[in-house]
């Protein structure tokens, strides 16, 4: 008997326990969801304009995201197409869902991301006369410990980089965390991501860039102490300026001249 | 005299995990979490601040219902609370201290499996009033914070010359003087950091008797 009662106690102290903390939890997570939610969206809109070089100290996000142009790209053909919602459309929602994305094979998936969104939402930037000037490419790829997410900004000749910017990975910071390092994001702008013959070219090499050599063009410091973090750069790189990525489309802005 | 008993038994509660009984030095708990977060100053003070939330909250519940907790079950009860706890300091951070949450990454979390807080719990809050246990939770906290700053404050500046992100020697790689120690930003560097920390703790305290 009084074994008996000493469980049920035991059971029901556990019980209440429960409810109590679990209440408090989810009211935590959903009052505080909405803040998150905005940090989210705030801090990747603050890459995009990293990244195209738009960042202005002082003026807030909103504001310089004006500048900035959704639209909706079919990266298999390269062409715009229409969406409905696109602040709502979900690159990694696509790539889960089958009908929606394409799986890569072992050859094709030089950066690691197993499946392709069959879209891409990219930004474009106009000049004042309405013309293109810069292109933003969202990129992600495998580094050493994580996916990577950024932004590529491109020319409008799809190939001079106006800037490179991560939103989220997990690299060991201080080594490849360094990806986040001002320093070295201010190596990107000017260089040139394919050779000649329009093949993806941009490198990553150790030790500081030889300035004199011709293929400096093509050539950005690697992160020091980081060797698997830069090679999923170049990789994921390499992958999203080729032809399953945006390759297609660089090809066709190239074209129009 | 009831009360001067009682105060010195709250300065102890207090000081005492300070120096003489800090859960590093002394218990060498946490170390975990110490390797982990140390390498720059500025996620180590918001992981100190969210362990101290965390240790205070924890003992402070646990004590006002020790009599509740039926010995079978105490561990689980305890843990529930204790994680209950860090979830709600890990929404917070995410929520107001977003950029930081980002280089924190899983360590918030990982305060659950921290022995310092289920240690003070178990070993304090089950036995003792809750203010006593509140203040237990919050010298243990600040003598762990103490720990976690030294060690950041050595690796930050050693591995990238910098404190708080300032730079304080200029590197090399800028066109300072100061060759960083990039070993000092791999996790085993705290682990001689914290060694040598115990090593002159216990020189001292051996010292003193």
């Amino acid at each position: 008997m009084q074994a008996d009662h000493s469980n049920r106690r035991a059971v029901g102290v556990v019980l209440v326990v429960c409810v109590v903390c679990a209440a408090l939890v989810t009211t935590a997570v959903v009052l505080l969801r909405p803040v998150q939610q905005a940090n989210r969206l705030l801090d990747r809109q603050t890459n995009v304009l990293a990244a195209a070089g738009l960042l202005q100290p002082g003026k807030s996000v909103e504001e310089l995201s004006r500048q900035l142009e959704p639209r909706l790209l079919d990266l298999t053909t390269g062409e715009f197409v229409q969406a409905e919602d696109i602040d709502h459309f979900d690159a990694r929602r696509a790539a889960r869902n089958p009908t929606q994305s394409i799986a890569l094979t072992p050859e094709q998936d030089i950066a690691q991301i197993r499946r392709r969104a069959n879209s891409a939402r990219i930004y474009l930037v106009r000049d004042a006369a309405g013309a293109i000037k810069t292109i933003v490419l969202p990129v992600h790829g495998y580094g050493l410990w994580s996916q990577l997410y950024g932004f590529l900004a491109v020319k409008r000749d799809g190939n001079t980089v106006v800037g490179l910017s991560f939103y989220e990975h997990a690299e060991t910071p201080g080594l490849g965390g360094k990806v986040d390092d001002p320093k070295w994001k201010g190596l990107w702008p000017g260089k040139q991501l394919y050779d000649e013959a329009w093949r993806p070219a941009i490198r990553l090499v150790k030790g500081p860039v030889n300035r004199q050599s011709p293929e400096a063009q093509y050539q950005v410091d690697a992160l020091s102490g980081a060797t698997l973090t830069t090679r999923g750069i170049e990789d994921l790189l390499r992958f999203w300026l080729g032809p399953d990525g945006f390759g297609p489309f660089l090809a066709k802005m190239r074209k129009e001249g | 005299m009831v009360s001067d008993a009682k105060s010195r038994q709250a300065r102890d509660a207090l000081l005492g995990p300070l120096f003489d009984r800090n859960p590093i030095t002394h218990y060498v708990l946490g170390i975990c979490i110490a390797l982990a977060v140390t390498a720059s100053l500025q996620t180590t003070l918001i992981m100190c601040m969210a362990v101290i939330a965390v240790l205070c909250g924890s003992n402070t519940i646990i004590s006002a219902m020790r009599h509740q907790i039926p010995s079978s079950v105490r561990i689980i009860v305890q843990i529930t609370v204790i994680a209950s706890l860090v979830i709600v300091v890990d929404q917070f951070i995410k929520a107001y201290a977003y950029d930081l949450s980002k280089s924190l990454s899983v360590f918030v979390g990982l305060i659950i499996t921290n022995c310092i807080i289920l240690g003070r719990v178990e070993a304090f809050a089950m036995k003792n009033p809750p203010w006593l246990s509140f203040l237990d939770g919050l010298g243990n906290g600040l003598g762990y914070s103490l720990v976690l700053i030294i060690v950041a404050t050595v690796r930050e500046l050693l591995g990238s010359g910098t404190l708080l992100g300032y730079t304080v020697l200029p590197s090399a790689y800028e066109g300072g003087w100061y060759l960083p120690n990039g070993m000092m930003l791999l996790p085993p560097s705290a682990f001689f950091i914290i060694g040598l920390l115990i090593w002159a703790a216990n020189s001292f305290r051996s010292g003193r008797k």
